[in-house]
């Protein structure tokens, strides 16, 4: 009976521990395959041409330059308008809003979070996409800015929510004593709270970026997916590198270099979000490890 | 140091336990635990009850890195051997901890956890041992109506004796107790002490009291830790009226604590 | 000029109180737009019949049955790994380097983009363990992607549990697994089931996992075995309003009407199982 039981425990544990090693062997396998199917793509052009400011397939030019900078602009400009959006509405929920408030806003912004970023798109396309044509004055409204107004809502939730538990960790004592010392709740979140929540906030920020970066269908829909670098082209389609998978992969002959073209992109976009993923989750545990210390 | 209980129900023979974190150890501690009489480990904090206590039932165990040397016999046999069948230990040893911790269930599912633990289902066998159980620990005639209640809707006090009554439903042999009195008010704390009174003839009671008082009331043999050293050990009676060692005898009286 | 402590709040709150403001109007607007003008197209036929005429009329049955097989099976997948490896690292996990290298690769999959994983489907499933383009594939690429929510979500459900059960149980002779089946688990379930709900909610609303994997636009027939492509709400959602020359507006509205009901419905019951339970519990 003793020896069955011991069995049954062994089985489980083997099973339960074999999952929870499986995230590495994941990553580990994603990693591979891209590399698998992307680096030839080193092989097959020059390092220069790489480089170059033309992505143009067709006549076998991959520069990479255009789509990281069609990321680039329209990522940054979805952090121009995320990031004050995002961390004002956070510090609202968190420190002024009444309890029952907090209770509607907190579902509602997760509502934001879960709408597919095609539904985003779709809207971007068929209704923001005119408008800013119009309102701008610009030859068409499929351009990175209307990229960046959607990105920035898509990266809103994940600012909203990471800084929201960032501020919600800065001990009840440090308002306390605040406002002990007469200062105002203002003078408290802005000269107290918000500095001490400050790399949680940062976190969320960077989270919110990497959301931006390896967004896909919605930039797709409204960017207008024109690989092109301009000093202005805020304003005018831009391509990046999420929608240029998205774009050609289906249409590309298997083993060619536009192929292996893509899956270097993939890569790029691998590197790029596990640098930020991994900056931003220890800067949080740093943090907790901070707040567990001090609240020992 | 070692008392003259007969047949005694744990021998322990020069014990050391030591923590990873370098925190409560014991040196080199010998005793006997008596059968079927209320055993009382008291001192200052950090003198090693609880990791004596907690050896009984090797739940030292769940902290990683505990490390024994030693023995400890439970009726002639070593319970320290790194192959033990835990389970069937912790079975023949129950323990009611200082906080009441009643399981997120009614108060009947409370009771027989234990049992369908081992894989006892009999209806028959469950309803028996929840009335005795219950019966033991004084709660029946309070709990006998409200079985099917939520268990953490009980008071402290019913809530910590419900945690006896579930140990006594397993029906163990030795029964540990960590400060179970701590946070009680003097009416529970009482009951509880009355119902270890009451039951101690079919059971080896171990206790770690929280209060020189409780360890005086209840006491038929004592032992005295002071920094991971049984300073003394003897008859509850004596070592509270007439101790031998003079350190014992300061933390008695008030002197330090 | 020097403002005074309290104009500088009032100017401060009410810039704050403008802000969130803009932030629900903004997401109650894209809700009610498309409430507004998808209702209409929604009628008992809309849903449950077949398209015709190259999308543009009849229904959109199979997009909203795919994206049901989809979302189940990318279900059966990853909630049994998730589970298990939020259980590893909740109950049985040491702390080693070993398994903080775990949690980095957790993070690390989270972060991925969407199309990255269609990618690696593509090449994974669809070419080298030449399941095709299927439904399968899908399954299994979404399931990936679906695993670092799941297995966060339960590993903080699970550690929510106080130790002090799992003491009394072991003080009391239960093996671990024991202990994590007879009261963990069930005292983490209601937020194991929220983390599973969010976690689907996503795989359903998803594109680009599915665009190389088994999506399809133009299927005749619904799919008939795992190993067939489907259609699927998200995906023809992007191919009409952007793909498909002289597609009825009131379709493209209709389909997004759908799948944002979809997405909404899997977050109110996450919602309200949330704050349900959250009152319900005995500790």
């Amino acid at each position: 009976m003793v020896k069955r039981r011991k069995l049954f425990e062994s089985v489980i544990q083997f099973l339960i521990r074999l999952c929870g090693y499986s995230a590495v062997l994941f990553v580990a396998a994603i990693f591979i395959f891209l590399l698998q199917a992307g680096l030839p793509a080193l092989f097959e052009t020059s390092p220069a041409s790489l480089f170059g400011q033309r992505w143009y397939p067709i006549e076998n030019m991959f520069g990479l330059l255009p789509l990281i900078y069609g990321s680039f602009i329209v990522t940054i400009g979805a952090a121009v308008i995320s990031i004050p959006f995002g961390i004002a509405t956070a510090v609202f929920i968190a420190e002024v809003a009444p309890r029952w408030m907090r209770e509607v806003l907190k579902p509602f912004v997760e509502i934001l979070a879960g709408l597919p970023s095609v539904v985003l798109g779709f809207l971007g396309f068929l209704v923001l996409a005119p408008l800013i044509r119009t309102t701008l004055n610009l030859p068409t409204g499929l351009t990175a800015f209307t990229g960046s107004i959607l990105l920035a809502a898509m990266a809103l939730p994940t600012i909203v929510s990471v800084a929201e538990d960032a501020l919600d960790s800065v001990p009840k004592s440090y308002r306390d004593g605040a406002l002990a010392l007469g200062a105002t709740k203002w003078q408290t979140i802005w000269r107290v709270t918000l500095p001490a929540a400050r790399s949680g906030v940062l976190t969320a920020v960077m989270l919110g970026i990497g959301r931006a970066i390896g967004e896909t269908m919605a930039v797709m829909m409204v960017t207008g997916n024109a690989p092109q670098i301009r000093w202005d082209g805020l304003f005018f389609p831009a391509r990046t590198m999420t929608a240029t998978i998205a774009a050609e992969m289906g249409e590309v002959p298997g083993g060619s270099t536009h192929y292996h073209m893509l899956f270097l992109v993939a890569i790029l976009l691998f590197l790029i979000s596990f640098l930020v993923n991994i900056i931003a989750s220890s800067m949080l545990f740093r943090a907790k490890k901070r707040a567990e210390r001090m609240l020992s | 140091m070692v008392g003259q209980a007969p047949h005694p129900k744990f021998l322990v023979e020069s014990l050391s336990v030591h923590y990873p974190d370098g925190t409560e150890s014991l040196h080199n501690i010998s005793l006997q635990i008596p059968r079927n009489a209320i055993t009382v480990l008291f001192g200052p904090a950090g003198g090693g009850k609880s990791t004596l206590l907690r050896t009984f039932n090797r739940l030292n165990d769940m902290v990683e890195g505990t490390r024994y040397s030693g023995k400890v016999l439970l009726d002639g046999e070593n319970i320290l051997t790194p192959d033990l069948d835990l389970v069937a230990l912790r079975r023949r040893v129950g323990m009611v901890f200082a906080q009441p911790v009643p399981l997120p269930m009614s108060v009947r599912e409370n009771m027989t956890y234990g049992l369908e633990l081992a894989g006892e289902r009999r209806r028959r066998n469950l309803d028996r041992a929840i009335e005795e159980g219950l019966q033991a620990a004084a709660l029946w005639e309070e709990m006998k109506d409200r079985l099917d209640e939520p268990a953490h809707a009980m008071s402290g006090g019913q809530q910590q004796r419900l945690c006896l009554a579930r140990v006594l439903a397993q029906q163990p042999e030795v029964i540990l107790l960590d400060e179970p009195t701590s946070g009680l008010d003097p009416i529970s704390t009482a009951k509880v002490e009355d119902s270890l009174q009451s039951i101690k003839k079919k059971y080896t009671i171990i206790i770690v009291p929280h209060s020189v008082q409780q360890a005086a009331r209840l006491a038929d043999w004592a032992g005295f830790f002071y920094q991971g050293d049984l300073v003394e050990w003897g008859e509850g009676k004596n070592l509270f009226i007439a101790p031998k060692v003079k350190r014992t005898e300061d933390y008695v009286t008030g002197r330090f604590g | 000029m020097r403002l005074s402590r309290t104009v500088t709040q009032r100017i401060a709150f009410s810039l704050l109180t403008a802000i969130m403001s803009v932030t629900v109007l903004g997401i109650l607007a894209i809700i009610t737009y498309i409430f507004w003008n998808g209702l209409p197209t929604l009628s008992w036929e809309f849903l449950s019949s077949m398209p015709s005429n190259g999308m543009r009329e009849g229904g959109i049955w199979p997009a909203i049955i795919g994206t049901l097989y989809l979302t189940i099976g990318t279900a059966v997948v990853a909630v049994p790994i998730g589970l298990l490896a939020a259980i590893y690292l909740s109950e049985y996990a040491p702390d080693s380097t070993f398994t903080r290298t775990i949690r980095i690769a957790i993070v690390n999959l989270a972060g991925i983009p969407s199309v990255v994983y269609g990618l690696f489907g593509l090449a994974l499933f669809v070419l080298f363990l030449q399941l095709g383009s299927s439904i399968l594939a899908s399954c299994l690429t979404l399931a990936i992607m679906t695993l670092p929510v799941i297995i966060s979500t339960a590993e903080e459900a699970l550690r929510a549990v106080p130790q002090s059960f799992r003491v009394v149980s072991i003080s009391m002779g239960g093996t671990r697994w024991q202990t994590i089946r007879r009261i963990v688990l069930p005292q983490a379930l209601p937020g194991i089931l929220t983390g599973v709900i969010l976690g689907l909610e996503r795989a359903a609303g998803e594109t680009a996992p599915i665009l190389f994997t088994g999506a399809s636009f133009f299927l005749p027939h619904l799919p008939q075995s795992i190993f067939d492509e489907t259609m699927a709400l998200p995906y023809h959602l992007f191919v009409i309003s952007t793909q498909v020359p002289g597609m009825p507006v009131r379709i493209q509205y209709g389909t997004a009407l759908v799948l944002l009901i979809f997405v909404l419905v899997m977050n109110l019951s996450a919602t309200i199982i949330r704050s349900y339970y959250r009152r319900k519990r005995q500790w």
